[in-house]
């Protein structure tokens, strides 16, 4: 398993789809897996940004890589408030422009994307967990 | 992520390339918004040089669009949307809100 903290500031995110594209390559992930594992993460970490340490300068999050038994795994860990996706509203992706919320979008994306997506608060930080078996 | 735009006689066309992540979504905004400050409300998107779009960079499209609908005075259109991204834009449904055309001068007449 491999690990890696990064800065939890938005110019980071080139960094950690890069960190996490290059994992699922050299797991053996085609173009389009490796685009949505990369996808997936960008939105977990832009949420841990945002919504975790809003307001929280120089704060940081673990991101873990792992791939076995044809899956790979993806933990991100922070520090900040408590998050928890599964609370957050699923958007209609059917609805009318009018009618289209703005939020949720990206947790959204990450269970579409995915094929496991969990949450827990554990005594070490906020820890979601995202994983993608090798077709 | 670089954007320019040219001036046609009906619209305009928004050419953006790069990466649109949370870090660059609020310069597609800022880029957007100018050219509906100045009454241009039908835009192309031209796509072609776009590797990578997440949430934010939906955000902003959904966003533009509302505005450019509203009172019927105009529309964003998407053209040359690269495979990845027209995935993720299907999967969160936004293939339903924008028109897309393969190549940006057929969307150019289209508006």
């Amino acid at each position: 398993m491999s690990a890696k903290e990064f800065p939890a500031k938005f110019d980071y995110l080139d960094e950690v789809r890069e960190y996490v594209g290059e994992k699922a390559r050299a797991a053996g992930f085609g173009e389009k897996d490796i685009y949505s594992i990369q996808l997936a993460t960008d939105e977990a970490a832009s949420n841990v940004i945002e919504h975790a340490y809003e307001g929280v300068p120089d704060a940081f999050f673990e991101l873990t890589c792992e791939f076995k038994n044809d899956r790979m795994t993806i933990t991100l860990l922070d520090h900040g408030k408590t998050f928890d996706p599964s609370k957050v509203d699923v958007p209609d992706v059917k609805a009318d422009l009018s009618d289209r919320k703005i939020g949720g979008l990206g947790i959204y994306l990450m269970r579409k994307l995915m094929d496991e997506v969990r949450y827990e608060s554990t005594p070490s930080g906020n820890l979601l967990t995202l994983v993608k078996r090798k077709a | 992520m670089e954007i320019s735009s040219k001036e046609f006689k009906h619209c305009n066309l928004v050419s953006i390339s790069g990466r649109v992540d949370s870090a660059t979504a609020p310069q597609f905004t800022q880029a957007l918004d100018k050219l509906m400050e100045k009454g241009i409300y039908k835009l192309v998107i031209d796509m072609h040089g776009l590797e990578y779009m997440s949430s934010a960079g939906f955000r902003a499209l959904l966003a533009a669009q509302r505005n450019c609908k509203r009172y019927n005075r105009g529309e964003v259109v998407l053209a040359a949307v690269p495979d990845r991204i027209r995935e993720a834009l299907e999967l969160a449904g936004f293939t339903e809100l924008f028109k897309t055309y393969k190549e940006p001068l057929d969307a150019v007449g289209s508006l």
